[in-house]
């Protein structure tokens, strides 16, 4: 028998093995890694048709997201803000810039700008801003520090793990109302947090919403 | 197993040099393997929309349609928003249209309540022109908005509530109107709060409650 298997293949089941092992090893790690919105979706930064920038209007000009995102406090959809909007600004500030033409263009001729929508949930999921927004959630939980970036990129996976994470424990993300549009804001500290929270969480009878109807009707 | 090792290593290294790392940037938007359920064939507010000619899903109102809306509550009376009411046009009832009939005074009650929503409302759509004062004064001034209207100018003082509706909701001038933005009961009690801005601008020292003259004096 050994003049047809050389002597080398008496390791050959084990070489194998710790071959399996670590090719197993690394598709689940990889999977891990690689097949979650935290990798597939964060950090999509599309460009835009015009380089609007949070950071100037909000920061620098200290503009509330209500001027624009007029709708998130009432409706289910946060509406991007017809560039008729812009122009109350724009036909003084930068009036000739060549950055606004399309914004001159589509306020004059009612064509929309094709700005890239971001954040999508699956037509599955039935998102709503006002529910959260008049709970004391605020945008930066979801969307990350709007007021920093000057283009706008998708800073929070959005999968249905992060969303549980807060129905779960509201208590922990809940903010005074009065701050939820202050994205810079920051609980004292996090028992100070964990105990406001809970305070309002009993007042405004928050409800921990797991049930899947909730969000897929 | 050396030359499996050395492959194993290589193949870990591709994968991670192509594939990236979690949370960086990119400009081309995420994948999504089975669409089918994801992006279903329906309306969503604000997109395009194949169904229609002019491919807008947020549809303007059809002609001679009323929308279904909550009436206001003007007092105890409820007014819907198709009504000729002062609450909704800022005019007196049966006004021609071109003429400017502008009611004196708002039509809503005038309490704490709607002060305050008032300067919610204000802190949010005029103040980045206007400023905190009311005075014309707002952050915009600094980046070439020069023509801004000065809210204690004796000439709007004197303007009739109406008028100032209609400014807010048709615009005046290099002012455009704010009807899609700010609801018509929100309209009045930003007027509300604009009123008694001016109030306490033309306010005397001597109108403060005595207690607290001192205080303003030092
Ligand atoms: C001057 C008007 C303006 C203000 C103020 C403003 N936004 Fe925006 N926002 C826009 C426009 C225009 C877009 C679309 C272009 C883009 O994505 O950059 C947008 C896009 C966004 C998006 C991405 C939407 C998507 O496609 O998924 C988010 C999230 C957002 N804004 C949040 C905020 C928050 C939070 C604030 C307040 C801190 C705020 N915005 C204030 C005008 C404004
Ligand atoms: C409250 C007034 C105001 C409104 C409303 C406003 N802007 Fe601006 N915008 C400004 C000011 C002020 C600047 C800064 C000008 C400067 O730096 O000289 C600016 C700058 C810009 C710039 C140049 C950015 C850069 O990189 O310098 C763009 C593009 C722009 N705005 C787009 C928009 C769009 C699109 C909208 C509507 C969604 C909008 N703006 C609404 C006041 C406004
Ligand atoms: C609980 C999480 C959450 C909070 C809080 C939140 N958003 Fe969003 N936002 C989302 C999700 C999810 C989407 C995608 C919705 C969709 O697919 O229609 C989204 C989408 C948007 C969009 C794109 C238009 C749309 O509605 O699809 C804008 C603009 C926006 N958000 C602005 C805001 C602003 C401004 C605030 C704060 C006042 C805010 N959001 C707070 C989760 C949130
Ligand atoms: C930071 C915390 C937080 C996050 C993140 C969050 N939610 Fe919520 N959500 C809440 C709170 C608080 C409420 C209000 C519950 C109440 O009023 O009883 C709520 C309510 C809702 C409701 C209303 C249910 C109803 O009809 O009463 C829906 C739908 C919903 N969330 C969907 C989502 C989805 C989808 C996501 C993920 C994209 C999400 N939420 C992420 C905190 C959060
Ligand atoms: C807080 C809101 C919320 C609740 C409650 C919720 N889901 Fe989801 N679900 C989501 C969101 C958001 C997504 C989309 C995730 C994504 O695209 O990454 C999702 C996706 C899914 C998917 C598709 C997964 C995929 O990869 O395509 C299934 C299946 C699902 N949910 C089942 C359930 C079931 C079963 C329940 C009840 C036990 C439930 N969901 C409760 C928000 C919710
Ligand atoms: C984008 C900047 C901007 C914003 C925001 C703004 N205004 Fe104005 N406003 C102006 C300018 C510019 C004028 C001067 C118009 C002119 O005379 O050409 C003006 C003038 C006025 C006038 C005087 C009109 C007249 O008869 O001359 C009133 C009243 C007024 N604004 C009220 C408001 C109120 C109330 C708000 C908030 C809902 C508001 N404005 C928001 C820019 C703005």
């Amino acid at each position: 028998m050994s003049d047809i298997f050389p002597k080398w293949t008496n390791k050959l089941p084990a070489y194998l093995l710790a071959a399996g092992a670590m090719m197993g090893t690394a598709v689940v790690a990889g999977v891990w890694y690689y097949f979650t919105p935290k990798y597939t979706r964060v950090g999509y930064q599309p460009i835009q048709p015009v380089s609007f920038s949070h950071h100037i209007h909000v920061e620098q000009l200290g503009m509330d997201c209500r001027y624009c995102h007029t709708g998130v406090e009432k409706s289910s959809h946060s509406n991007i803000p017809a560039s008729t909007l812009c122009m109350n600004c724009h036909n003084q500030v930068l009036k000739e810039d060549p950055r606004l033409a399309l914004v001159r263009e589509s306020a004059a001729t009612g064509k929309p700008i094709p700005w890239v929508w971001i954040h999508k949930t699956p037509d599955f999921v039935f998102f709503n801003h006002a529910v959260h927004v008049n709970r004391g959630i605020s945008c930066v939980h979801c969307h990350g520090q709007i007021n920093l970036m000057d283009e706008v990129q998708h800073a929070k996976p959005l999968s249905m793990a992060f969303c549980l994470d807060c129905h779960r424990n509201p208590e922990a993300f809940i903010r005074p109302p009065d701050q939820v549009f202050n994205l810079n804001w920051q609980p004292e500290s996090q028992t100070k947090q964990l105990a406001d929270g809970a305070r309002l969480v009993r007042e405004w009878r928050v409800e921990k919403l797991e049930n899947c109807s909730a969000c897929h009707r | 197993m050396r030359y499996f090792l050395a492959a194993f290593v290589l193949l870990c290294l591709a994968v991670v040099s192509i594939a990236g790392f979690r949370g960086s940037l990119s400009r081309r938007p995420p994948l999504e393997l089975f669409s089918d359920m994801d992006r279903q064939p329906k309306l969503r507010p604000q997109s395009a929309n194949e169904f229609f000619a002019d491919r807008f899903s947020s549809r303007p109102h059809p002609a001679n349609t009323v929308p279904r809306a909550e009436p206001l509550l003007v007092g105890a009376q409820p007014v819907y928003p198709f009504e000729d009411h002062p609450v909704n046009t800022g005019m007196v009832a049966g006004t021609p249209p071109g003429a400017t009939n502008f009611v004196e005074l708002n039509p809503l009650p005038l309490t704490a309540e709607l002060l305050a929503r008032g300067q919610h409302i204000f802190s949010i759509h005029c103040l980045p022109c206007h400023g905190a004062a009311g005075d014309g004064k707002g952050v915009t001034t600094k980046y070439g908005m020069t023509v801004i209207g000065n809210l204690h100018d004796p000439r709007i003082v004197r303007q009739p509530d109406g008028e100032i509706f209609h400014v807010i909701t048709h615009g005046r001038n290099l002012m455009q109107g704010y009807a899609a933005a700010i609801e018509p009961r929100d309209r009045w009690a930003v007027i509300a709060y604009v009123r008694a801005l001016q109030l306490s601008h033309l306010a005397s020292a001597d109108e403060v409650p005595a207690d607290q003259q001192a205080a303003l004096r030092k």
